[in-house]
C-alpha cells in the first residue's frame, strides 16, 4: 500500500513537468503573440513590452525562470489584463467555481446513489427499468443543452429562477443541476452495477442464511463494496466537472475560474491560459491521486496486488 | 504494420474439426463474426439505434444535394421564422433554413466523429500492439508512458491546442484524435498480451510462421471485437467534445455550421426563438442516445462473457 502511494506520488512530478513544460513551448511558438491584438502597437513600445515581460531573453532562459515561477506558485501577470495577476485572478474566481462544483458534485452523488440503490434493490421490476431509462438520457443531454433547457423551462415558463446570475441563493440551483444531473446518471449506473455484482456473492448469502434483515445488507455489508466502482469514478468525475464548468458558468454567467479561462482561450491571454491549465492539471492531478489512494483504501483485495 | 486487415478474415483455427466421413454439413461451425451478428440482430435498441444512424448519416452526407436551399444563404426578408411548410425547422435570425443547417451541421459533426477516431484508431492500434509485440522493458516503459499521458486532463489540453493553433477543423480533429488514443492503446495491449499466451499462437509459433504474419493474421483480427466495440464509443465521446469546444465558440468557425455550434445559436436567442435550440439539441441528443445504444449492444454481441446482467 505504502509503496503503491509513492509510486503514484512520483508519477504525478513527470505529469507535472510535462503539463509545465507543454504549455510553455506551446504558448511559446504558439502563433500570433499576445501583443498583436487590436490595437496596432509601433515596434518600439513592442520592444519595451517584450524587456518587461522577459521575452527578449534566450528561451531556455525563460523556461527556467517560468519553471522556477511556476513551481514557487507564481504565475505572473496576466497579458490582457496588466494590472492584475493571473494568481489574483484566479483567487478572486476560483472560489465561485468551487461552490458552483461542491453543488455539482452534491447533487450527483445524492440523486445518483439513492436512485441506484433502489434500482438495485429492485432488480429487473419498474424502479430498476424507469430510473435506468431516464438515466441513459441524462448520459446523453450534454451540459450545453441541458442548461438552456433547464432555462428555457424553469426560468422563463416558470419563472422559478433567474436566467442568469450569481447573486441569490436560488441562483445556484440551476448551474449546480445542469453540471451535476450526467454524473448523477453516471453514478446511479455505477453504484447499480456495483451493488448487483455485490448482492450476488456468498458472503451476501451467508447474511441472508443468518437472517440479517435486506436492508442491513444493504447498507452494512454490500455497499462498502458496492460503492467502489463509484469511489473510482470520482477521480474523472472531477475532471469532468471542471471542464464541464466552463460550459456551465458561459451559460449562467457566473464569474468563475471556468469562465475566465474560456475568455483567456479566446483573447490569446497565454500568461492566463498557462496559468489556468497549469493550476487546473495540478488540480485534477492531486484529486486523481487522493481518489485513487481512497480505492485502495476501501478495497482490501487491490493492496495485495 | 498495417493495423486494419478486412474484418472478413475470420482466421481462428476451428478446435473441433468434424471427422472427414461426415457428410457436407450445411449448419457450418458459427463464427465469431456470425456469431455477433445474430446476437446483435437480436437487440432491438442497438438495432434501433443503428437504423436511426443510417438514416441521419444518408440525409447528412445527401444534404447538399436533396435540400433546396443553401446552408449558409440568407433570406433577411424572412428572418426568423417557426417551422412551415417552407421551412421544416423553421429559419433562423437570418432566414437560413435550419433543416440543412442541422443536416449540414450534422454533416460536420460526424465527420469529426469519425475521422479523429480514426485518428485515435489508427495510433491506439498501432501503440498498443507494438508495445504488447515487443514486450519487456520496452512494453512496461510505453505503458508508463500512458499512465502519465492518462493523468493529463485532456480537455483542456485541446482547448489550448485550439487557442494556440487556430481554429481549423481539421486540426480539430487531429487534435480531438490525439489525445483520445490512450485507452484504445490499453485495450489493444492488454488484449494481444492476452491472446499472445494462447495455445493457438503457440501452434503457429511451432509451425515456423514469422512473428509478422502471427500479429496481422492471427492476433489483430482476434482483437478486432474489442476494437471496434471501443470505436463505437468512442465517435459520441468525440462529438461531444467537438460539440462543447463548437458551444465555447473555440471550434467550427461560421458559416460553418456544427451541432454544438447550432446549440450555442440557438442557446443564445431561446427566448424568442425556441426552436432553433429544440432541433438541433434534440437532433445531437438523438445521435448520442443511438450510438450509445449501437455500441452497448457491439459489447454485448461481442463479448458472450461480459453480457450476462
Amino acid at each position: 500500500m505504502l509503496a503503491y502511494i509513492v509510486r503514484r506520488i512520483l508519477e504525478t512530478i513527470p505529469a507535472l513537468l510535462i503539463i509545465i513544460t507543454m504549455t510553455f513551448f506551446m504558448c511559446k511558438y504558439a502563433p500570433g503573440g499576445p501583443f498583436d491584438s487590436e490595437r496596432a502597437t509601433t515596434p518600439e513600445i513592442r520592444k519595451r513590452l517584450e524587456a518587461h515581460y522577459g521575452l527578449d531573453d534566450p528561451v531556455y532562459v525563460q523556461y527556467f525562470r517560468h519553471l522556477g515561477q511556476v513551481l514557487s506558485g507564481d504565475f505572473g501577470p496576466s497579458y490582457k489584463y496588466p494590472s492584475r495577476t493571473v494568481n489574483e485572478i484566479i483567487a478572486e474566481s476560483l472560489p465561485n467555481s468551487v461552490e458552483l462544483g461542491f453543488y455539482a458534485l452534491l447533487t450527483a452523488l445524492a440523486l445518483g446513489l439513492t436512485t441506484g440503490l433502489i434500482a438495485a434493490m429492485f432488480h429487473n421490476r419498474f424502479l430498476d427499468f424507469a430510473p435506468m431509462a431516464i438515466a441513459m438520457l441524462g448520459i446523453c443531454l450534454p451540459t450545453f443543452v441541458l442548461g438552456p433547457l433547464l432555462i428555457l423551462f424553469f426560468a422563463l415558463q416558470l419563472g422559478w429562477f433567474n436566467v442568469s446570475g450569481w447573486g441569490a441563493a436560488s441562483d445556484r440551483v440551476l448551474p449546480a443541476l445542469t453540471l451535476g444531473i450526467y454524473y448523477a446518471a453516471y453514478v446511479a449506473r455505477l453504484s447499480r452495477a456495483g451493488m448487483l455484482e455485490i448482492l450476488s456473492q456468498d458472503f451476501i448469502r451467508t447474511a441472508r442464511a443468518k437472517g440479517v434483515s435486506e436492508l442491513r445488507i444493504l447498507f452494512k455489508h454490500a455497499l462498502r463494496g458496492g460503492s467502489l466502482p463509484v469511489v473510482s469514478f470520482l477521480g474523472p468525475a472531477i475532471a469532468g466537472l471542471i471542464t464541464g464548468s466552463f460550459v456551465v458558468e458561459t451559460i449562467f454567467q457566473i464569474p468563475g475560474l471556468g469562465r475566465y479561462f474560456v475568455t483567456a482561450a479566446f483573447n490569446r491571454d497565454y500568461t492566463m491560459v498557462m496559468g489556468t491549465v497549469i493550476f487546473y492539471a495540478s488540480l485534477i492531478i492531486l484529486l486523481n491521486l487522493i481518489v485513487d489512494i481512497v480505492v485502495v483504501w476501501l478495497n482490501p483485495k487491490s493492496r495485495f496486488e | 504494420m498495417e493495423a486494419t486487415p478486412t474484418p472478413a478474415s475470420h482466421p481462428e483455427p476451428n478446435p473441433k474439426a468434424a471427422p472427414e466421413m461426415a457428410p457436407i454439413q450445411f449448419e457450418e461451425g458459427s463464427s465469431l463474426w456470425k456469431d455477433a451478428w445474430r446476437r446483435l440482430r437480436k437487440n432491438r435498441m442497438a438495432v434501433v439505434g443503428a437504423i436511426i444512424l443510417a438514416i441521419l448519416g444518408t440525409l447528412c452526407s445527401l444534404s447538399p444535394w436533396i435540400s433546396p436551399y443553401e446552408y449558409d444563404a440568407t433570406n433577411l426578408a424572412l428572418g426568423a421564422s417557426p417551422p412551415s411548410g417552407d421551412h421544416w425547422m423553421g429559419t433562423d435570425n437570418l432566414g437560413r433554413d435550419l433543416l440543412t443547417r442541422c443536416l449540414y451541421g450534422g454533416g460536420i459533426s460526424l465527420l469529426v466523429g469519425i475521422s479523429a477516431t480514426a485518428v485515435s484508431l489508427t495510433i491506439g492500434v498501432i501503440y498498443g500492439a507494438t508495445s504488447a509485440y515487443i514486450g519487456g522493458k520496452v512494453d512496461s516503459f510505453m505503458m508508463r508512458v500512458v499512465d502519465i499521458l492518462y493523468a493529463l486532463p485532456f480537455t483542456i489540453f485541446v482547448i489550448l491546442l485550439t487557442v494556440m493553433f487556430g481554429r481549423h477543423i481539421v486540426l480539430l480533429f487531429v487534435a480531438i484524435g490525439a489525445v483520445e488514443w490512450l485507452t484504445m492503446a490499453r485495450i489493444v495491449r492488454s488484449q494481444t498480451m492476452s491472446i499472445k499466451r494462447m495455445e493457438f499462437i503457440e501452434a503457429a509459433l511451432s509451425l515456423g510462421l514469422s512473428k509478422r504474419r502471427i500479429l496481422l493474421r492471427h492476433i489483430i483480427p482476434n482483437i478486432l471485437g474489442p476494437i471496434i466495440v471501443y470505436a463505437t464509443l468512442t465517435v459520441p465521446m468525440v462529438m461531444l467534445l467537438e460539440a462543447f469546444l463548437s458551444f465555447l465558440g473555440l471550434g467550427v468557425q461560421p458559416p460553418m455550421s456544427s451541432w454544438g455550434s447550432l446549440i450555442k445559436d440557438g442557446a443564445e436567442k431561446m427566448e424568442e426563438y425556441p426552436w432553433l435550440l429544440l432541433f438541433p439539441g434534440g437532433l445531437f441528443a438523438m445521435t448520442l442516445i443511438s450510438l450509445n445504444f449501437l455500441g452497448d449492444g457491439l459489447r454485448d454481441a461481442m463479448d458472450p462473457r461480459a453480457s450476462k446482467d
